[in-house]
């Protein structure tokens, strides 16, 4: 497990399975024109990785629904981003 | 649900649980909605709660609400890589004998306030997901839900709907947040024996310590970070400009972890059992940032309004004074027969500009560019300070005419005498 993997580890989420609340629109435009990729640096979850091809994986389990990825996309705007279902995503015990 | 409501409220948080408690004690039926399992479990914060805008609402919290520690103790650290130099305020009372700061858990106390609220006679809808607002024309008529048949209609929308506020966004009432606008805090929760804590920070009972650090564990972002004592646990994090995030590409929770390993935090928290690690947007652009507060139909309150005093780091008591003076507002208008028009609801942004609220935002306005402008402050000045704090201490055979000139030369090197007088200059102005 990495660094934020552990950290995460200690979290209650009710994943929405097969239903990602956050998808990248067209992963083309992250792979082939960002350059910048804030994404993979940025997100305090570690949802967005960065693959050996220069493309973006982005696995949503993790999110703490903050909405960094969101508003530092600003360029392309390629980050679809919607709250979690009623109930579902992570759930704070202590906040 | 083709229900209808005087009110909707829209978020369970501080601002919308103000809002809908004044609300419903106004006379009014009030639906709040809440897409987390129960008040609080989306919710963020440090967190320190100040009693003020609280005992307005609910005069007998300090008897019921779920308080962790009250504050009787306050440090400011400037850190360096290895050193810090500090100042502590201690004081047993406050004025009026009663604690006015407070540490809490949001999960439990956002929890107990929506319940207080309910008691009022607020009906909550949690795990439901506010999809848009309604409209007819210009005005706003009701929301549309993410339950089957989930449109609810109602005279007035309060959104209370967090930092994000998609909503305000999907209504084209909020233009998207800028990175500078908002910053971004890590957190971890730490748990330990409450003898443990009471020791390593010399407190007994329900008193507490906070400490608020800056210096170079943010490298040179903008951004400060915090050491809160809570009954049986110690919350630590650290919070940067969303807009360095980006340009330093540096890792919220690497950040975190650096400054969990600094010297002058490490021995305070060893041993802890990590629980729980949330991350969470601040609104940072203040005065300047504040969107449109009201049309026809609706009001903001609290972060989606952009509501916080980053400077004294006060949010959730910004929170719930607009969430109160929202629901005041609409209600007044109602006693007079007035309608809950844009023109009509201009009272609520009127009343705010009269109160601390506005007047604090406006009075910090700058504060941001300043220090944007200005990354010295950052980093260079606690590198400063704390090698003079060092060079005086030390006791080596140098006499102290020759340290004081020591420290005068490395003040002068790295910012000459021009520069130390504008930077004076500059944060006088910014903070006067």
């Amino acid at each position: 497990m990495n660094e934020v993997e552990e950290k995460l580890y200690q979290n209650r989420y009710r994943l929405d399975a097969g239903r990602p609340h956050i998808r990248i629109r067209n992963p083309e435009v992250c792979q082939s024109r960002c350059s910048e990729k804030s994404c993979a640096a940025c997100c305090p979850a570690g949802c967005y990785t960065l693959g050996s091809e220069g493309g973006i994986t982005l696995l949503t389990d993790g999110c703490l629904e903050c909405g960094t990825c969101r508003i530092i996309c600003s360029e392309f705007r390629n980050v679809d981003w919607e709250y979690p279902r009623g109930g579902f995503g992570v759930l704070f015990k202590f906040g | 649900m083709k229900e209808r409501f005087d009110a909707i409220v829209v978020g369970a948080g501080p601002a919308g649980t103000a809002a809908a408690l004044t609300l419903a004690r106004g006379g009014w039926k009030v639906l709040q909605i809440e897409r987390g399992e129960y008040p609080g479990s989306k919710n963020v914060q440090g967190a320190i709660l100040y009693a003020d805008s609280l005992q307005k609402l609910i005069p007998t919290f300090r008897e019921e609400a779920p308080l962790e520690r009250h504050l009787v103790e306050q440090r400011l650290w400037i850190l360096d890589d290895r050193s810090y130099l500090g100042s502590t305020f201690r004081s047993p009372d406050s004025k009026d004998g009663q604690p006015d700061r407070y540490t809490i858990l949001r999960a439990q106390f956002d929890k107990w306030f929506a319940k207080k609220a309910q008691e009022e006679g607020v009906l909550l809808l949690c795990e439901t997901t506010v999809l848009d607002l309604l409209r007819e024309g210009r005005r706003v008529v009701g929301v549309r839900t993410d339950r089957e048949d989930g449109d609810v209609y109602a005279d007035v929308v309060i959104l209370a709907d967090g930092v994000n506020s998609l909503l305000a966004r999907k209504a084209g009432i909020r233009p998207e947040l800028g990175a500078g606008e908002v910053a971004l805090g890590v957190k971890e929760v730490l748990f330990y024996p409450q003898d443990t804590l009471e020791e390593r920070f010399g407190i007994q009972g329900d008193e507490g310590v906070a400490i608020e650090m800056v210096g170079k564990i943010t490298r040179g972002m903008v951004g400060t970070a915090f050491l809160y004592t809570n009954k049986e646990s110690l919350a630590v994090g650290i919070g940067c400009l969303l807009s360095d995030f980006r340009r330093e590409k540096i890792p919220p929770y690497v950040l975190l972890e650096h400054l969990k390993e600094h010297p002058a935090l490490r021995a305070l928290l060893r041993d802890g059992e990590m629980k729980e690690y949330t991350a969470h947007l601040i609104p940072e652009g203040g005065y300047k940032a504040i969107p449109k507060l009201a049309g026809d139909g609706w009001l903001i309150v609290g972060d989606a309004g952009m509501f916080v005093n980053s400077v004294h780091r006060e949010g959730s008591n910004l929170a719930m004074e607009t969430g109160r003076v929202a629901a005041e507002t609409v209600i007044e208008l109602r006693q007079a027969r007035e309608p809950l028009t844009e023109r009509n609801l201009r009272r609520y942004r009127q009343r705010l500009e009269s109160s601390f609220v506005m007047k604090d935002l406006r009075k910090y306005q700058h504060v941001h560019e300043v220090l944007d402008q200005n990354r010295h402050f950052l980093t260079t000045y606690p590198e400063l300070v704390n090698r003079a704090a060092e060079t005086l201490l030390r006791v080596d055979g140098v006499d102290k005419r020759s340290k004081q000139k020591e420290v005068t030369q490395s003040f002068r090197k790295h910012r000459s005498y021009g520069g130390l007088v504008s930077d004076a200059v500059k944060l006088w102005r910014a903070f006067r």
